[in-house]
């Protein structure tokens, strides 16, 4: 149950920003500026970022949600997805991404983490500074997100099911208010 | 040396802010709600050292001392009382459900599941209502993310401490988001 009295029809993150819509509205800005950007980094790779950070938090409702967007976007490859939940360095993805997850790995343990050699390494991949600073940022927004969920116990269906369902309809329509505010997709 | 390139004479925040202003709005847009809004029972100085109490256990330098700083103008009180609340805020003179409120945040910085029952009910008895544990919980989370941003990209801090106690009155004359980044 979660530690306070939101409405108990929303899930996750939902409920909390349907509580607090005077914060959910920067915090939905700047999930869809990370997370929907096609400058840079593809959507797929900021999905995969931000589910692998939640994954590390231990996080249950943003790794299968974003995971969930990830799958959208990888048009239903959900291998990759779980090949980067599990470490990353056997997931059919780019050498680049891999730099780029390792820098997403160490901001989730602590700022302080990150090294030359790994920002080096991501450079020798091809990384730019955008690319370094959007992973950076993206780990950070979801050591923030993750917290929110679950430092309030916000609920968390456990149904897989119901994950791809609401993917779709973030994948379509973006981070925006209506998702606490319309129905939700059954 | 801060890992991208990023404005050479900007401390902190503002270095990546400069660098990324779209997404520097709503990133000052959360701060200015969750610090500084006045609808809010918890009052601006509590807010700010809910900031500044996770930025010390995150060591990091530049936010605990900007958000020491402005907690210490708005409670008007030094750099050593601030000190002291991060060392150990059950021994200081802070109200018993602010204390309770800081406990809660303490376990945010850890992660979400640190935060027990036990923990939200002490809140809840000594006063506090969902909306302060809601902002608690939500500041605490956003410093988990301003302090990576900002050591994540090894930005430089001014080292003297003073610095952020001369600025902490502009900072909060003008806020959070009409502000110069270069000034």
């Amino acid at each position: 149950m979660p530690h306070i009295n939101v409405d108990p029809n929303l899930p996750g993150i939902r409920a909390l920003m349907a509580f607090s819509p005077a914060t959910a509205e920067p915090m939905g800005q700047l999930a869809e500026i990370l997370l929907r950007s096609n400058d840079g980094l593809t959507r797929a790779e900021r999905e995969l970022i931000a589910t692998y950070v939640s994954y590390l938090n231990d996080c249950f409702y943003c790794h299968n949600s974003h995971g969930a967007l990830a799958c959208v976007y990888l048009n239903g490859d959900n291998a990759v997805v779980e090949q980067v939940r599990q470490g990353y360095n056997n997931a059919a993805i780019s050498d680049k991404l891999k730099a780029l997850l390792n820098i997403a790995g160490k901001v989730q343990k602590g700022g302080k983490h990150v090294t030359e050699d790994d920002v080096a390494k991501a450079r020798e991949q091809g990384a730019t500074d955008k690319d370094i600073h959007d992973t950076v940022l993206i780990a950070a927004a979801f050591c923030l997100f993750n917290r929110y969920v679950d430092g309030l116990a916000a609920t968390t269906p456990t149904d897989l099911s119901s994950y791809p369902l609401r993917a779709k309809q973030v994948a379509e329509k973006g981070y925006g208010s209506h998702i606490y505010t319309s129905p939700q997709p059954v | 040396m801060a890992h991208i390139n990023l404005p050479a004479d900007l401390p902190g925040i503002r270095g990546p802010m400069a660098f990324s202003p779209e997404t520097a709005k709503p990133l000052n847009e959360l701060a200015e709600i969750l610090l500084r809004d006045d609808n809010n029972t918890l009052s601006r100085g509590e807010r700010e050292l809910i900031g500044t109490y996770v930025s010390s256990l995150n060591d990091c330098f530049f936010c605990q001392n900007i958000h020491g700083a402005l907690a210490g103008h708005y409670l008007q009180c030094d750099i050593p009382t601030i000190d002291a609340i991060k060392v150990d805020y059950e021994t200081t003179a802070l109200s018993p459900k602010l204390k309770a409120l800081l406990s809660i945040a303490g376990s945010v910085q850890k992660g979400g599941r640190q935060v027990t029952p036990e923990q939200i009910q002490r809140a809840k008895d000594l006063g506090a209502t969902d909306k302060e544990i809601h902002d608690t919980v939500l500041i605490a989370a956003a410093f988990c993310m301003y302090n990576r941003y900002v050591d994540g990209l090894a930005t430089w801090a001014p080292q003297d401490r003073q610095y952020y106690v001369e600025r902490a009155p502009r900072r909060a004359e003008e806020g959070y988001i009409d502000f110069d980044l270069y000034k």
